[in-house]
């Protein structure tokens, strides 16, 4: 069990400024901490997923429900 | 003429290993390499340089979207601020758009419901050019439509670049040509140099972007 140590609101923002505010968070954060991430901007699915590849942090799980996202992803 | 096996008895020893082993040397070596070429690439930092030129609204928005997100993927960022690119970085950021010989444009209000919004309005040049004030206007909507679509002002984009370290550089000669002074930019222009000094920094790059 995975303890969700932060929570970030990405709502209502557009690309870039999801992947900017949550490179922020992950910056603060410890390793293996995770992040929950909320948003509403459809290209984040694909943003998230790359962004955690290059970064090598990992992508947990990437939900969708209606017009919002929710990403889970651990820092490594 | 003598062989070197029969000068160095250990070369010998090695030339027979080879013969019997060679194959098996190599498919190690090959293996090896590879493991090793694809280790160092996925290490690498990657970097982007970007010669930023334009100093419209419109055109300031992709170097400081890529600079900043390149930044927030580990990568290193310099951009190159020259000509009208030197707006990017005054302390007063008063970048205007213009929809006046740009039928890219779309002309759109801010306001209203969907169907008006959706609505591009076909205002002439010759129309655009005569009233006064149009670009300002025009600069006020595109604001406006930015702030109801949750995407980010100029200022913040910039501000994210300098949280992420990148390295902003500006063009001393344009700043000589426009009659500028180093004081009308923000302090964190790292550095004032010209074509000679960033080009060297363009070639190490993994991307390179002309905007």
């Amino acid at each position: 069990m995975t303890t969700l140590r932060q929570e970030l609101d990405a709502r209502g923002l557009n690309c870039p400024l999801p992947i900017l505010r949550v490179k922020k968070a992950i910056t603060t954060m410890s390793h293996g901490q995770v992040l929950r991430v909320l948003a509403t901007d459809p290209g984040s699915v694909k943003d998230f997923d790359a962004f955690c590849k290059q970064t090598g942090n990992e992508l947990l799980a990437s939900e969708h429900n209606g017009s919002e996202y929710a990403f889970l992803i651990r820092k490594n | 003429m003598s062989t070197i096996a029969e000068v160095i008895p250990s070369a010998r020893l090695s030339q027979d290993l080879f013969q019997k082993h060679g194959p098996a040397l190599d498919a190690w070596f090959d293996e090896r390499f590879a493991k090793k070429t694809q280790e160092l690439e996925e290490n690498k930092t990657r970097s982007l340089a970007i010669i930023a030129t334009k100093g419209t609204m419109d055109w300031a928005y992709p170097p400081f979207i890529l600079a900043s997100t390149a930044s927030a993927l580990g990568w290193d960022v310099s951009v190159f601020f020259t000509f009208y690119g030197l707006e990017l970085l005054k302390k007063d950021l008063h970048l205007e758009v213009s929809p006046l010989g740009n039928p890219g444009m779309p002309m759109k209000m801010p306001f209203g419901p969907k169907w008006f919004k959706g609505i591009n309005w076909n205002v002439p040049n010759l129309v655009m050019a005569g009233l006064p004030g149009f670009e300002k206007m025009a600069t006020g909507m595109m604001k406006q439509t930015v702030k109801n679509n949750g995407v980010a002002t100029i200022a913040e984009l910039r501000e994210a670049c300098i949280e992420g370290g990148v390295n902003l550089v500006a063009c001393q000669m344009t700043v000589d040509l426009f009659g500028y002074t180093h004081g009308d930019f923000i302090p964190e222009v790292k550095d004032w140099i010209g074509a000679a000094t960033f080009l060297p920094i363009a070639q190490q790059s993994d991307v390179c972007l002309f905007i």
